[in-house]
């Protein structure tokens, strides 16, 4: 049977430890073998919490200089702290938390990164390996608990298995498919008067892990082959793009072909939002022009996309026309949802290189007919266009009345675009991500797949404390930044100086929005009478809070904000409560096209 | 339709949980699993059976690969293979009665492998249909205890799953 017990550390008598010395092998505790790991691998920041079970190891940080820790408020906000890093940066967030409860907080963060393939690596102290089973103080089975959301986990049983455990816990977490790599570290193992040799370990290789390195040639010609064919072709790319570094190569090889692109919720900015073959976001929120673009496509060039129920709608209905290929490093992300008829597996980097290369070659022979079915499949896609689906409606008697749409237009105008934005979860997203157009990669940092309410803010600071120069903006909700608002504190002790703009409109908005739809306006919970007074709150935890009620406010008080560079502004934006969120898909049973375009109007 | 998958695992703690977490995490069912270490004591073999069509067996044989503990697989249903299942089952056995169980246990190649002046134990092995098929032809008799392991088997010829 699969070995379940401990191999018990192996004490080293005076004799051993004395011939070690004079083999000039280091020994280090637990402990010191862990942050020697973690700067290995050129760790620059901890975002942690303290607790029992890791005492040792912050004392072995204490006697350090190398990494800085994040001291968090809550253990969930240092998941997203450096799930905000990992976005922004490419590198791996790194997360140490305490047993117990400890862990148990880290697990919404955890299940975030796994939803978005964040590369995340999450140390969690465990019990001392006698009493793990025993139900003893702040004890969780981790591991177990972890399971379904992280792409691997260890339980480390010896100190002297530390380096090898970490570095593979790197390899895997920012290698193929990036995901979060929970390593649980019992307290004994890193026990400072338990000294063990200490070895850097060589390359890793892990006989039952070789992710794909490049795309199958033969499937790459047919997929050339079937682009050049197309008559109505559409490229539908996602955050695998950015994750995988393929944006330049994607950005290149729409221009060359002149397709229509649109992206996910997670690929924004993958392909720049302003450029004129950007038809913007598809989906459920998605524009009228991408979600019938993909409708009347008869091909689709899938790029680290996974068609999630949130883009295709009703799975039978999904683009009746195309031809599907994809591109993907997770093969499993391959015919999920939606048979596709080439797929490639394989990092997006190199596998956009090597197409790019053929699409090269065959586009000078591309014919004046194949020209002039372009022409006419850009004139259909204009006539979508001419809908204008993202025109703000304002009825008469509401000049005065802030739409959040303006709201999320005005930041977009005040800083040029020029922002990190981070979100949170709910109409404020949607409005962020249709409204503020994202022309470069990394820029745009949302909990897409999990849709985790909280992630905004310490999101937000992971930016922050990775690029301390740059301004980075968290737009949120008066429901979703009360879901982890306690890093407030946080942001005044390592002075972050990020721009909330809370879009306050005064009730869970995207629930209501669907009780308003499907459930004839029975506000179930969704409405929040004892809103906290936001600028007295932040102003208590010393920063600078705003308050705009007026439309006429709106951009001159947001210059005023931005314009504070050395502290944390919070402004809470009073908006139209009644609004929503549109475009939105018929559902159930619509297809990409079935939309409803304002209240009561539908396709 | 029927599928059997074969598993080369890596012998580890929390390995097999991951497995059979995965099955329950992603609305698979395990009709059947058997496990244990192989001659090469870092591995272990896993024979699972389950009820899946070709895209839902895809997915799965695709999402286990995904676990970074399996080192390979095979769906043996695929091509030609051999299964057996062993199963221990405790019948009333008393007057008439004996002396048929012992007769229909000898059809079915079973040993009787435990006596008792009112029970015989029949160990059998074979496909799950055998099996069940004894069991029917069983109906007339008191069953006492059924005990299956579970599918375990391999490719025929030449194909095999190592490293």
């Amino acid at each position: 049977m699969p070995r379940l017990g401990f191999t018990v550390s192996i004490a080293y008598s005076a004799d051993i430890m004395h011939i070690l010395r004079t083999l000039k092998v280091e020994m280090l505790s637990g402990g010191d073998i862990l942050i020697r790991g973690l700067q290995e691998e050129d760790v620059e920041f901890v975002f942690g919490y303290p607790g029992g079970a890791v005492l040792h190891i912050y004392d072995a940080l204490f006697r350090q200089n190398k990494i800085k820790h994040i001291l968090v408020r809550h253990e969930q906000a240092a998941t997203h702290m450096a799930d905000g890093y990992a976005r922004a940066t490419g590198r791996p967030g790194v997360v140490l938390v305490t047993s117990g409860p400890g862990a148990t907080n880290a697990i919404t963060g955890i299940a975030t990164a796994y939803m978005d393939s964040i590369p995340m690596v999450v140390i969690s102290g465990q019990v001392q390996s006698h009493l793990i089973g025993t139900d003893s103080f702040q004890e969780t089975d981790m591991v177990g608990v972890s399971r379904p959301i992280v792409k691997h986990s260890f339980l480390v049983k010896r100190a002297e298995d530390i380096p090898l455990v970490i570095k593979k816990a790197f390899y895997i977490a920012t290698t193929g498919r990036p995901g979060p790599v929970v390593v649980d570290i019992p307290k004994d193992i890193t026990n400072p008067t338990d000294l063990v040799p200490y070895e850097v370990p060589g390359k890793v290789s892990i006989r039952s892990y070789n992710p794909a390195s490049k795309g199958h040639t033969g499937q790459i010609k047919k997929a050339v082959t079937m682009l050049m064919a197309a008559e109505r072709p559409m490229i539908y790319a996602g955050g695998g793009v950015i994750l995988g570094n393929g944006c330049e190569q994607l950005t290149e090889m729409t221009r060359q072909l002149g397709y229509p692109i649109t992206n996910t919720l997670m690929g924004l900015g993958a392909y720049p939002a302003t450029d004129k073959q950007f038809l913007g976001m598809l989906g459920m929120h998605g524009t009228y022009e991408a979600n019938n673009a993909m409708h009347h496509c008869d091909l689709i060039l899938a790029i680290g996309a996974r068609f999630d129920d949130r883009v295709t709608n009703s799975l039978n209905k999904f683009c009746p026309h195309a031809k599907i290929i994809h591109i993907d490093v997770d093969p499993a992300s391959i015919s999920k949802n939606i048979d596709v008829d080439v797929p490639i597996v394989g990092p997006v980097d190199t596998v956009l290189t090597e197409m790019l290369a053929q699409v090269k070659i065959v586009l000078p022979k591309r014919t004046d007919t194949q020209h002039s079915r372009l022409k006419e499949w850009w004139e259909q896609i204009e006539g979508w266009r001419r809908q204008d689906c993202l025109k703000v409606i304002k009825a008469k008697g509401e000049e005065k009345i802030i739409k959040p749409q303006e709201a999320v237009s005005a930041v977009y105008k005040v800083t040029g675009g020029s922002t990190y934005v981070t979100s949170d979860v709910g109409q404020h997203q949607m409005f962020a991500a249709l409204y503020h157009p994202f022309d470069e990669p990394r820029k745009w940092i949302n909990s897409g797949g999990l849709g985790t309410m909280g992630f905004g803010l310490p999101a937000a600071m992971g930016v922050q404390v990775a690029f301390p120069d740059a301004t980075v903006t968290c737009i949120t909700g008066e429901g979703s930044i009360q879901m982890n608002i306690q890093e407030l504190s946080t942001c005044a002790q390592y002075g972050l100086p990020i721009k909330v703009i809370n879009i306050n409109n005064q009730s869970l908005g995207m629930v209501k929005q669907w009780q308003d739809m499907q459930y004839e306006g029975r506000h179930s919970h969704s409405y929040m009478d004892s809103l906290p007074d936001f600028v007295k709150l932040v102003e208590a935890y010393g920063h600078v809070g705003f308050q705009i009620n007026d439309l006429e406010d709106l951009e001159p008080m947001l210059k005023e904000a931005y314009a504070i560079k050395d502290k944390l502004v919070f402004v809470d934006i009073m908006v139209d409560p009644n609004e929503h969120v549109y475009p939105m898909h018929v559902a159930p049973n619509g297809s990409m096209r079935d939309m409803w375009l304002s209240k009561g109007v539908r396709t | 339709m029927k599928r059997i998958l074969s598993i080369l695992l890596e012998n580890e703690a929390g390995a097999l949980s991951r497995v059979v977490g995965l099955f329950a995490q992603r609305n698979y069912n395990i009709e059947t699993l058997t496990v244990a270490p192989t001659e090469d004591a870092t591995l272990s073999r896993l024979t699972l059976s389950t009820i899946a069509n070709d895209k839902q067996i895809e997915q799965i044989t695709k999402q286990l690969n995904k676990l970074i503990d399996v080192v390979k697989l095979v769906e043996l249903t695929e091509g030609e293979h051999i299964e057996r299942e062993l199963m221990l089952i405790k019948l009333r056995a008393t007057g008439a009665q004996r002396a048929e169980v012992k007769r229909t246990s000898d059809i079915f190649r079973g040993l009787i492998v435990d006596v008792t002046s009112t029970t015989y134990t029949v160990q059998l092995t074979g496909t799950g249909e055998k099996l069940d098929a004894f069991l029917s032809a069983m109906s007339e008799t008191t069953v006492m205890e059924v005990v299956r392991s579970g599918v375990s088997g391999l490719s025929r010829g030449e194909k095999v799953l190592a490293l």
